[in-house]
């Protein structure tokens, strides 16, 4: 994973509460067996007037017009503002695949859902969580005729708005790290690997039922 | 030693190691695996050079993706086709179990689990898919998690975690009869909201959930992921103890009882503090309908759709508004007014053979009505398939109406043919009813399986009880 660099990126505010992971990307498209390619697709059901395809070249569909990240003032949008909740429902990680493919690095939201935060991390993506008031603030920044532009600081773990405010939000430790470093969680884990081989020897002794072996005549 | 919930137990036993910035170190006992949310963790290993840490940790199965009928014909959809066979070939690459379409234990995975004996009391059980909630019912903490993690158990048999709040849900008393686990679970998402459980585990307790089969239990914890929660937990009983015994993949003789002896010790101390408590009334739920386009949008049979004017909160109030005009509906309608399409029966919350019987109760000497267009039951499983047509249960189906399909999890989410066409409304006894879910417009209203089937033989919903 790249590690995470600062940046000063513009904010498309999505007003919704509630988006889950079905509305980032529809499930005809976690048919694909790769990890990349998603972002043509993000939102498809909101973000274009026809029904979407695995495959389907998306250069000449018809944009819904009323839909955020189809608005001229939010192109190239690098920051995703939404309402509470946001990443709610399936585990698809596919959600975090066509937000990051796609080109959206930060989301600010109220409250995520815990697997769509989880699942961020692992993708480069820094969700952020910050208050209600705050992102109602920040809603009618955003929602004004000037783009919002915001800069993103990580390791100072600060936002910058345009007019110089200044916003401090929370991440927690191990993520953080993980971003900034680009971090390979497995290979990180394996670090432990004696721990986890004692762990098992142990468990083996303790709870001799739960390595039972699978039934005879079934399985491989 | 202080007193100790039920989910700080779980957690205590599975930690491998605590790191210094708080997380966790946890050990995963039991990994489900399905043909959607594994390919890139299977092609993560092969590019890392990784093997699974300890194969027989994991089962596989496709499920999302597989028709539910002219199974000898194959996967006709291509992409569809390659996601199976691309599961096939990576389970028996790596050596993993896995349960192919033919074979007669295929199913929804989080049917097969419990219904195998894979899925036991103290153990954590991971799953790329959100629903893994569902094995909590047997005193195990089960999550879901994403492919990157998916790769991660299966390299390593450990995640990184942090350790979650707690919310007890008790729901004192007896519910009434005809009321069912999935009124109660859509009660209390009703009640705490569907962010209501978010960063927590919820542990279902109180007489009505004592008084739940097994069954009833998976379907209270398979909803807890609707009600934000991570996990749904279900301390252990006899009941647990008694639906294992047997089951190929629980343990046999006396290693089941020096397991069961453990098992037992698996329940919220007495005294034990929980960050969260909410209690409900079990006599005062009601056979309950979703109106609109998340899991809280729900009232009993008897209400109406409500009106955003009556919402103080402008973004509620708004969220209201887009509902309706998703559904299709007027605010004040009466929901014994509104008319389903089609009827959906299935999915890893509702395609257990009691699901079954009890839709099959309320559809027997009956007709499907002249509006339905389709009314389809989906099993759970091959196996409760195979059970269903042992006690006759499709000729019910079959005779009344219904389409009598092959297992999978179909028109829950729409990944295969089965699927609502846009502007349709489906009765469902399925677990989401977002914009899409079941289709691209699709209008979804979620139920117990008596009354998708009393909407399926009367046109409209309809209290059950009043049948």
């Amino acid at each position: 994973m790249e590690p995470f660099q600062n940046f000063t990126g513009i904010v498309a505010p999505l007003d919704r509460s509630n988006v889950d992971t079905d509305a980032i990307i529809p499930k005809q498209f976690l048919k694909s067996i790769a990890r990349t390619g998603f972002g043509p697709y993000l939102f498809d059901e909101l973000r274009y007037l026809d029904h979407g395809e695995p495959g389907m070249d998306c250069t000449h569909r018809p944009l819904n017009p009323t839909f955020v990240l189809n608005d001229p003032r939010y192109a190239n949008a690098q920051i995703l503002l939404a309402r509470e909740n946001f990443g709610c429902g399936s585990s698809r990680e596919h959600a975090p695949w066509a937000i990051a493919d796609f080109g959206l690095r930060v989301i600010i939201a109220p409250s995520f859902a815990d697997i769509f935060h989880n699942n961020c991390f692992k993708n480069g993506l820094l969700p952020i969580v910050l208050a209600p008031t705050i992102v109602d603030d920040l809603f009618a920044r955003a929602g004004g005729p000037q783009a919002l532009r915001v800069e993103v600081d990580l390791s100072g773990q600060v936002l910058v708005l345009d007019d110089g405010t200044r916003i401090a939000f929370e991440v927690e430790a191990g993520n953080k790290e993980r971003l900034l470093k680009g971090l390979d969680d497995i290979g990180v884990t394996l670090e432990q690997a004696e721990a986890i081989r004692a762990y098992e020897e142990r468990r083996r002794r303790e709870a001799p039922w739960l390595f039972v072996a699978p039934p005879p005549g079934l399985g491989v | 030693m202080g007193a100790k919930t039920l989910y700080a137990k779980l957690w205590d036993e599975h930690v491998v190691h605590l790191d210094e910035n708080g997380t966790a170190l946890l050990y995963i006992d039991r990994q489900l695996v399905h043909e959607v949310t594994s390919p890139q963790a299977f092609e993560g290993l092969r590019l890392a050079g990784r093997r699974p840490w300890r194969v027989a940790a994991n089962l596989a199965v496709p499920d999302h993706n597989v028709p539910t009928r002219d199974l000898a014909a194959g996967i006709t959809d291509p992409v569809s086709k390659i996601q199976v066979e691309t599961l096939d070939s990576n389970c028996a690459e790596f050596g993993i179990t896995e349960f192919r379409m033919s074979d007669p234990r295929q199913g929804v995975v989080h049917v097969i689990g419990p219904e195998q004996g894979f899925t036991l009391p103290g153990t954590t059980v991971v799953c790329g898919d959100s629903h893994t909630s569902t094995h909590g019912a047997f005193g195990a903490l089960a999550f879901g998690i994403g492919t990157s993690e998916v790769e991660h158990v299966l390299a390593t048999q450990c995640l990184i975690q942090r350790k979650s709040k707690t919310l007890l849900i008790s729901i004192d008393g007896q519910v009434g009869p005809g009321v069912t686990a999935k009124d109660i679970v859509l009660a209390i998402i009703g009640e705490i909201g569907t962010a209501g459980g978010t960063g927590s585990v919820i542990e279902f307790a109180g007489d009505a959930i004592r008084a739940l089969s097994m069954e009833g239990r998976m379907t209270v914890c398979n909803m807890a992921i609707e009600a934000g929660a991570r996990a749904g937990l279900i301390g252990v009983d006899e009941k647990t103890v008694e639906y294992l015994r047997g089951r190929p993949y629980a343990p046999t003789g006396e290693l089941f009882e020096q397991g069961a002896a453990h098992w037992r010790t698996l329940v919220s101390d007495a005294d034990a503090h929980f960050d969260r408590v909410v209690r409900m009334d079990a006599a005062k739920i009601q056979p309950q309908v979703t109106w609109g386009t998340s899991p809280e949008m729900v009232v009993p049979i008897g209400g109406a759709v409500p009106d955003p004017q009556d919402e103080q909160d402008p973004v509620r109030a708004e969220g209201i508004r887009r509902a309706l005009d998703y559904m299709g509906l007027e605010p004040g309608t009466a929901i014994r007014d509104i008319r389903p399409d089609k009827v959906f029966i299935g999915s890893c919350t509702n395609s257990r053979i009691e699901d079954l019987r009890a839709a099959a109760e309320v559809v027997k000497g009956r007709k499907v009505a002249d509006g339905i267009q389709l009314a389809l039951v989906v099993p759970g499983s091959g196996l409760v398939k195979a059970q269903a047509e042992s006690e006759g249960l499709d000729r019910i189906f079959t005779e009344a109406g219904f389409e009598w399909r092959e297992p999978g999890c179909s028109m829950c989410l729409a990944m295969n043919a089965d699927r609502l066409e846009p502007g349709e409304r489906c009765a469902s006894t399925s677990n989401r009813n977002f914009e899409g879910r079941q289709g691209q417009g699709g209008r979804t209203h979620l139920v117990s399986p008596a009354m998708a089937a009393a909407a399926a033989v009367t046109g409209h919903f309809v209290d059950v009880r009043e049948l």
